[in-house]
């Protein structure tokens, strides 16, 4: 086949781009409903800059679900790391804003290394270990916040400005998302490392046979999943400016949902960081679409939830057909091989 | 080869005395092995007799406990697979470690990439070069597509592939032709000839003599994780080797009790599994003991779980006492009085964290519940009488089975099967990881079973316990049943020339 075909070929299956389409039929039918939903200059902003904090959330929690665990401590992590960033306005005031960004991605990257080191080394299951530092995370940040708040008053008006403001019609927020995300992708695609995190998911066992680095890896997963966490918490304090105890609440849900719905088997092995991103700009568009086209606020739980378990059922019929296919495929091989 | 003989160079692979155990389960006591370069050595013995083990030590996936591994006359120390893999080792296991999400090329290549400017992996070259070791290899796989699918013969094939992409100096194959066929088997030879020839030293593991005598100039044997003897192939026979397989004594161990053998219990004509098992055709008497011997992966194990139950078979009877049972439902078979203990008994026949006395009823709780509610006093009044006779060893009824001995976790199995009065008794490797004292108690136990009418499979790999406690010696090899032997002509020999030949003198 002609290579270009061939390319062409790939993106038209590719669990991506049916993402893709069903976002792009939520936005056409949502805009058709109400024009305002895309057209305005404040509804075409908000269609990027929303999901974009979630968005990095999902590709650290895809990198983790790629290696066979999950991370679900992430929306403590950013609700910490979203108080660590007022509490460094407020009690450091002489510090220039841009070190606060440092600080979170490295607070992140601290607490990722502990679930990391947890799982790699302890060899518990991810899903109990964040489990536990979920809530963990989570307690110490209501011991520490009680029931203050950070306001938009005690933060930088730059730093705030950076949250909201957009550069030709695109949001500065976006514009990092979706640098980490092609960084991401690139990594995943093209370095050593990256293709091991797959291995290492698709056959845990294998890859210790192979001699793979699989504790460094896991760990490493770990660490940039919570980095991003943090980096999201940054982001979130300069998108809202108010943060309480509850920053973050939930959303290691949100980011999971993101990354199956996005075509990141929960299973580890396959998916990509774009399938997750695209999976957290289809939720969240879904959940400001669903109030525009009049559907009733109390239905959006039950529309994710069954976004959530259409994205899995179809993953594995998908996955089924694949493997009968690939089974036929061989069988006719090796019949033309031994005739 | 005597020892006064003078290598100019000293061997690719050099093992002395190697010692390995885990635990209290010694599994090799003396590991010897030279492997020449140029030379396509063979490596036998029976199954425990310690192969794998040797060759998990040389990968670097297991830590000797004592003795010495050189590399080209240097003394190594290999503490991860990757280790090995540096020094020039390759191995090919019994079953392919494939990433099944991963492109076939993906698979050779995973960890040592070609790469180009900022490490980005250069896939045009990666898979250039699959296709050339696939054209050497004279197979045709598509690069691209995942593993996942692939038959279990073009796996082994791209483990090969790795092998060579990997350019080892010692290439080492534990059993790569169980799974392919007559004209894969050949591509393979040629492989691994043609690799000799280029100087490597391949260490070749395979049950099948045939084999052994056509591709390997040396055969090394081994038995009961010590090494016994090396001799070049020209030099030896199939006799021979046999012979130094199996020589111990097997006649003191087992206290076989005289029983009266009776009417047909168990009759499975024609049982059939595709690409399992083949027209499995026998029938165990009461108060018989029937063995079904034959290599590890020969397909016995497979076999009684469908006589049970627990898997499906696609055609063939199995009948207990006239009665047809159905397939695929162990239930009815459990009902019928029929009873398997499996294989692995912490994983599949007993709760480790429950009590003596509560696994030990776990097989008849639906009987043993007064209104649906089961009460300590119940459970222990029907778990003493098993305790008892079977003499399991424990301070009290209320003890973890965890805690047990592996004899005594045994016996609470068998007393779990024994409160449902079977008929018959389906056991798979009854003393596998016992020691040998409580060995005989085991033995002991099952032969006054037969002697009190119950009919018995036993599934044993160890050729002693099948000759010592066998009234007649099924031999299956490649999922047929190959021999069918009584226990006066029963032989070592003859079993094992059985389970290793396709088309044995029954």
């Amino acid at each position: 086949m002609n290579p270009v075909l061939s390319r062409l070929a790939r993106f038209v299956t590719a669990r991506e781009t049916g993402i893709l389409l069903a976002l792009v039929i939520v936005v056409a039918i949502t805009t058709a409903v109400n024009p305002r939903f895309l057209f305005s200059g404040d509804g075409f902003r908000d269609l990027l800059l929303t999901p974009s904090i979630l968005l990095l959330v999902a590709v650290g929690q895809a990198i983790v679900i790629i290696t066979r665990n999950v991370d679900l401590s992430v929306g403590s992590t950013l609700g910490l790391s979203a108080y660590l960033t007022g509490r460094i306005f407020i009690d450091l005031p002489w510090l220039p804003w841009p070190a606060v960004f440092l600080i979170g991605i490295l607070f992140g990257a601290a607490l990722g290394l502990i679930n990391g080191a947890l799982v790699a080394f302890a060899k518990v299951p991810s899903l109990v270990i964040t489990l536990g530092t979920l809530y963990a995370f989570r307690g110490i940040n209501v011991l520490w916040t009680g029931s203050d708040r950070i306001n938009p008053s005690d933060m930088p008006k730059d730093f705030l400005a950076l949250g909201t403001s957009a550069i030709a019609g695109i949001p500065y927020l976006t514009i990092l998302a979706i640098v980490v995300l092609v960084v991401a992708g690139w990594f995943l695609r093209t370095q050593r490392a990256g293709r091991e995190l797959y291995a290492i998911g698709s056959d845990p066992g294998a890859a210790h046979l192979y001699g793979l680095k699989v504790t460094q890896r896991t760990l490493a997963a770990f660490v940039v999943c919570g980095a991003l966490a943090g980096l999201a918490g940054v982001l979130y304090a300069a998108r809202y400016g108010t943060v309480n105890s509850q920053a973050g609440y939930g959303w290691e849900l949100d980011a999971v949902g993101a990354a199956v719905i996005g075509g990141v088997a929960i299973f580890g092995g396959s998916g990509t960081v774009w399938g997750a991103a695209i999976g957290a700009y289809l939720l969240l568009t879904i959940s400001r679409a669903l109030p525009v086209v009049g559907v009733p606020d109390f239905w959006q739980g039950a529309v994710v939830g069954a976004l959530i378990l259409g994205a899995i059922v179809l993953d594995r019929l998908l996955a089924l057909r694949t493997a009968r296919r690939l089974r036929d495929v061989h069988a006719r091989e090796r019949k033309e091989v031994t005739s | 080869m005597s020892d006064t003989e003078q290598h100019s160079a000293p061997p690719a692979l050099e093992l002395s005395h190697i010692a390995k155990a885990f635990g209290a389960v010694i599994a090799l006591t003396n590991g010897t092995l030279r492997l020449e370069r140029t030379s396509i050595h063979a490596l036998v013995g029976e199954n425990g007799a310690g192969k794998s083990t040797l060759v998990k030590i040389i990968a670097g996936l297991y830590q000797r406990d004592a003795g010495d591994l050189l590399l080209d006359g240097e003394l190594v120390d290999f503490r991860s697979t990757a280790e090995a893999k540096a020094a020039g080792i390759a191995v090919i296991y019994q079953e392919p470690t494939l990433f099944p999400d991963l492109s076939v090329t993906e698979n050779i290549f995973m960890g040592r990439q070609p790469r180009g400017a900022l490490g980005v992996i250069d896939r045009r070259a990666m898979r250039t070069e699959a296709l050339a070791l696939f054209e050497r290899l004279g197979v045709r796989i598509d690069p691209d597509r995942p593993t996942l699918g692939l038959s279990i013969a073009d796996q082994q094939i791209i483990e090969i592939a790795k092998a060579i992409s990997l350019d080892a100096r010692v290439l080492i194959m534990d059993e790569p032709t169980a799974a392919l066929s007559g004209v894969e088997v050949e591509r393979l030879f040629a492989v691994a000839r043609s690799l000799r020839d280029e100087g490597r030293a391949i260490l070749f593991i395979s049950h099948r003599f045939d084999e052994v005598f056509d591709l390997c100039d040396t055969v090394t044997v081994m038995r009961d994780g010590a090494y016994i003897a090396t001799s070049p192939i020209e030099s030896t026979t199939v006799e021979e080797i046999v012979r130094q397989m199996v020589g111990r004594d097997v006649t003191t161990l087992f206290p076989k009790l005289e029983a009266e053998i009776g009417d047909d219990v168990l009759v499975v004509e024609g049982l059939t599994r595709p690409g399992v098992f083949t027209d499995v055709s026998f029938s165990v008497r009461s108060g018989e003991i029937v063995a079904l011997a034959g290599l590890v992966g020969a397909g016995r194990s497979e076999i009684a779980r469908a006589i049970f139950g627990v898997d499906a078979y696609s055609a063939g009877t199995v009948r207990l006492n006239g009665r047809l049972l159905r397939r695929n439902d162990p239930a009815s078979a459990m009902l019928a009085g029929l009873a398997l203990v499996p294989e692995d008994r912490r994983q599949q026949g007993l709760v480790l964290e429950s009590s003596v006395a509560r696994n030990a009823t776990l097989a008849i709780r639906r009987t043993l519940a007064r209104f649906g509610l089961i009460t300590d006093g119940l459970e222990n009044a029907s778990a003493r009488i098993w305790a008892s006779r079977l003499e399991v060893k424990t301070s009290a009824l209320d003890t973890q089975v965890g805690t047990l001995s592996g004899g005594n976790q045994q016996k609470v199995v068998l007393a779990k099967w024994l409160a449902t009065d079977p008929k018959v008794l389906i056991i798979d490797e009854p003393t596998r990881g016992i020691d040998v004292g409580t060995k005989a108690e085991v033995h002991r136990l099952l032969s006054e079973l037969a002697q009190q009418g119950l009919a018995i499979l036993m599934i044993s790999s160890e050729l002693p316990e099948v000759l010592g406690m066998a009234d007649r010696v099924l031999v299956v090899h490649e999922g047929r049943i190959t021999a069918d032997v009584p226990r006066a002509e029963a032989t070592a020999e003859s079993v094992m020339f059985a389970a290793t030949h396709s088309e044995a003198a029954a």
